[in-house]
C-alpha cells in the first residue's frame, strides 16, 4: 500500500514535469541564461562585433562617474517618489468614489477611466505630443480659456517630468479596476458599524478602506514602479529624452547604450544595477506593508 | 439590523446636505473622465481634418466637413496592409503560444500535487515582477547568435514557452475547480493529458479568452520588442510604423493621427465586445498577487 502511494506519487511528480517543460525551458532559456550572463558581460567591455574583453569592475565605476546615468537615476527616482504617490492617491480616489453605492452608472466611469490604458503606447505618445505643444497643444489653449498661461511642457526642462506624471495618471485604469476589485471585498457590515458609531465618509475611508486595502496598494505600488523602470516608449518617442536631458529615464539610457552605442557590457551593467534597486525597492515595500505572504 | 430599521435610517440619509454630496461627486467623476477621454476625441475627429486645420487658431472641434482624405493618403503612403499582416502574425501566435503553454504549466502547478510545487511556483511570481530591461541585452546577443535578428522569430517563440502572468491567472483559475469534477475520469483511468484536455480547458474557456485577449493587446501595442529585435521596413510592425512616420522635424500629423485611428479602433471594438473578460482578468491579477 505504502508502495503503490509512492509509485503514484512518483509518477505525479513525472506528469507534472511533463506539463510544466515548456515553461521550465523558457525560464531557463529566456530568463535564467540571460540574466547571468548579462551578470557576465556587466564585467566586459562587449562591442557585439568583437568577443567580450573581461574588465572587472570598470563598467560599474564608469557608471557611477557617468552623469547622464546619474541623471536617469535622478530622473526615475523623481518619478517613483513623486509620480507613484500622485498616481496611487489619484488612483485610490477614483475608486473609492466609483465604490459609493449611492452613485449610479459607475460602470461607464469605469470603462471611461480604463480605455486610456488600451490605446497603443506608440499612439499615446503622439497624441500626448500633439496635446502638449506649448503654443497650439489642446491644454495649453484649455488652461489659457482659463486665463492660465500654461508652461512649455516638453520643451521645458522643469515641466518635462510633471508631463510625464500627467501620461501616468492618465493610464491609471488597471490599477483603477484592481483597487475596485480589492474594495468589493471590503464587508459592508463594517462601513455600518462605523456609521452607527458616528464615523463620517473621510473617517471611514482612513479607518477602514486604506487599511484593508493594503495588500492591494502593495501590489499597484509595486506594479508601477517596476513600470517606471521599465518606461521607455514614452520618453523616447516624445522626447528622445530632451530636453537638457530631464526626461532621461533609465530604461531609455539602457536602451541607448546597448543599441545606439553598442556598449554591451555598460548596458548589462545599468541592467544589474536596476535588478539591484528595483529588488531593493520591493523588499523594503513589503516590509513597510508588513504584508509577508504573496500567495497562499 | 431587521429591515424596518434599515429602511427607516435610509431614509433619514436623504438630506440636502445628502445631495450636495451626490452633486459633487459625480462633478469630480465627470471632470475626471472627460480629461480621460479627451485625447480620443482628438484622435478621431483629428483623422478628418486637413493638416492646415489641425493647429488653427482658434481651434475647433468638429472638421469643416469630414472628409477621408487622410485615410486615402495614408494607404498611398505607406503599407499599410504590409504592416497590418505583420502584426496578425506576431499576435496570432502570441496568442496561440500563450495558450498553450501557459494552460500546461497553469495544469502542473494547479492539480497535480508534488513536492516543491509551491516553491517552484514562487519562481513564478519572482519572473512576473522582473524588469525586461534585465534580459533585453543578453536576449538581443542569444538571437542574434541564431541568426534570428530581423525575423519574427524572437517576438513569436518565446511566447510558446509560458508567460508568468499568464500562468499565474490560468493557476487561479484551474485551482478553484473542485477535485470531484476530475475524480471520475481518473477512477476512469484517464490521463493527465486527456482530463486536461477534455474536461479542464472546455471549463476554462473564460480564463482562456481573458489570457488570449491579454496577449493580443501586449502584441498589438508592443514596441521595443519590435524595435529591438525586427530590422527592414518589410518587416515592421504597425507600432513600429507609426514611431517611424514621427520624423522630429516634420512630425506628420494628419497621417498619425489616422494611421492612430486605426490601431485603437479594433482595440476599442474587442474591448467592448469582450468587457467582462477584461475586467475579471485584471480583478483577479491584484486580488491574491
Amino acid at each position: 500500500m505504502k508502495k503503490r502511494k509512492m509509485n503514484l506519487k512518483r509518477t505525479e511528480f513525472k506528469h507534472a514535469m511533463l506539463f510544466i517543460s515548456p515553461w521550465i525551458f523558457g525560464v531557463i532559456v529566456f530568463t535564467l541564461y540571460p540574466i547571468l550572463s548579462s551578470l557576465y558581460y556587466s564585467f566586459c567591455e562587449y562591442k557585439v562585433v568583437q568577443d567580450p574583453i573581461f574588465v572587472g569592475l570598470q563598467n560599474y565605476k564608469d557608471l557611477f562617474a557617468d552623469k547622464t546615468f546619474l541623471k536617469a537615476l535622478y530622473n526615475t527616482g523623481y518619478m517613483i517618489l513623486i509620480g507613484v504617490p500622485i498616481t496611487t492617491f489619484t488612483a485610490i480616489w477614483v475608486s473609492i468614489l466609483l465604490n459609493n453605492k449611492k452613485l449610479k452608472y459607475t460602470g461607464v466611469f469605469r470603462i471611461m477611466f480604463f480605455i486610456p490604458t488600451l490605446i497603443p503606447t506608440v499612439v499615446a505618445c503622439l497624441l500626448w505630443v500633439w496635446m502638449l505643444q506649448p503654443d497650439s497643444g489642446i491644454i495649453n489653449r484649455l488652461l489659457g480659456a482659463f486665463g492660465i498661461s500654461g508652461p512649455g511642457w516638453i520643451s521645458s526642462v522643469t515641466w518635462s517630468k510633471p508631463a510625464f506624471i500627467l501620461i501616468m495618471i492618465w493610464t491609471c485604469g488597471n490599477a483603477i479596476i484592481i483597487y475596485l476589485a480589492g474594495l468589493q471585498d471590503i464587508s459592508d457590515s463594517l462601513y455600518e458599524a462605523a456609521a452607527l458609531d458616528g464615523a463620517g465618509f473621510f473617517r471611514q475611508t482612513i479607518s477602514i478602506t486604506i487599511p484593508l486595502l493594503k495588500s492591494t496598494i502593495l501590489y499597484n505600488v509595486v506594479t508601477l514602479i517596476i513600470g517606471v523602470f521599465q518606461w521607455f516608449a514614452e520618453p523616447y518617442i516624445i522626447t528622445s529624452g530632451g530636453p537638457d536631458n530631464s526626461t532621461m529615464f533609465y530604461a531609455l539610457y539602457l536602451y541607448q547604450n546597448a543599441f545606439q552605442f553598442f556598449k554591451m557590457g555598460y548596458a548589462s551593467a545599468m541592467a544589474w544595477v536596476l535588478l539591484i534597486i528595483a529588488m531593493a525597492i520591493i523588499l523594503v515595500l513589503f516590509k513597510v506593508f508588513k504584508f509577508n505572504e504573496v500567495d497562499s | 439590523m431587521n429591515s424596518t430599521n434599515q429602511k427607516v435610517s435610509r431614509k433619514r440619509r436623504i438630506s440636502p446636505s445628502e445631495i450636495l454630496f451626490k452633486v459633487i461627486m459625480y462633478g469630480i467623476l465627470v471632470a475626471i473622465a472627460v480629461c480621460f477621454l479627451i485625447p480620443f476625441m482628438f484622435l478621431f475627429l483629428g483623422s478628418f481634418k486637413g493638416e492646415s486645420e489641425l493647429f488653427r487658431v482658434p481651434f475647433k472641434w468638429l472638421p469643416d466637413r469630414f472628409s477621408f482624405d487622410n485615410y486615402v493618403k495614408m494607404f498611398q503612403t505607406i503599407p499599410f496592409f504590409t504592416y497590418l499582416r505583420n502584426t496578425l502574425i506576431i499576435v496570432g501566435f502570441n496568442i496561440a503560444g500563450s495558450l498553450i503553454s501557459c494552460s500546461l504549466a497553469a495544469y502542473g502547478f494547479a492539480r497535480l500535487h508534488w513536492t516543491g510545487r509551491d516553491k517552484v511556483f514562487m519562481i513564478v511570481i519572482v519572473t512576473m515582477i522582473l524588469p525586461y530591461q534585465v534580459t533585453l541585452v543578453p536576449l538581443f546577443l542569444l538571437f542574434n547568435k541564431l541568426g534570428w535578428i530581423g525575423t519574427f522569430l524572437p517576438l513569436i517563440v518565446p511566447c510558446f514557452f509560458g508567460n508568468p502572468f499568464f500562468i499565474f491567472l490560468l493557476r487561479q483559475f484551474f485551482v478553484g475547480v473542485p477535485d470531484e469534477i476530475t475524480y471520475a475520469a481518473r477512477v476512469d483511468g484517464a490521463s493527465e493529458f486527456r482530463i486536461y484536455l477534455s474536461i479542464l480547458m472546455p471549463m476554462a474557456k473564460p480564463a482562456l479568452a481573458t489570457v488570449a485577449i491579454f496577449a493580443f493587446i501586449r502584441s498589438w501595442n508592443d514596441f521595443i520588442g519590435p524595435l529591438v529585435f525586427l530590422s527592414g521596413d518589410e518587416l515592421y510592425t504597425l507600432s513600429l510604423a507609426a514611431s517611424m512616420l514621427k520624423s522630429p522635424l516634420n512630425p506628420n500629423w494628419a497621417l498619425l493621427l489616422t494611421l492612430g485611428s486605426l490601431m485603437v479602433l479594433p482595440v476599442l471594438i474587442l474591448f467592448f465586445i469582450l468587457q467582462k473578460y477584461f475586467i475579471q482578468g485584471i480583478a483577479m491579477s491584484g486580488v491574491k498577487g
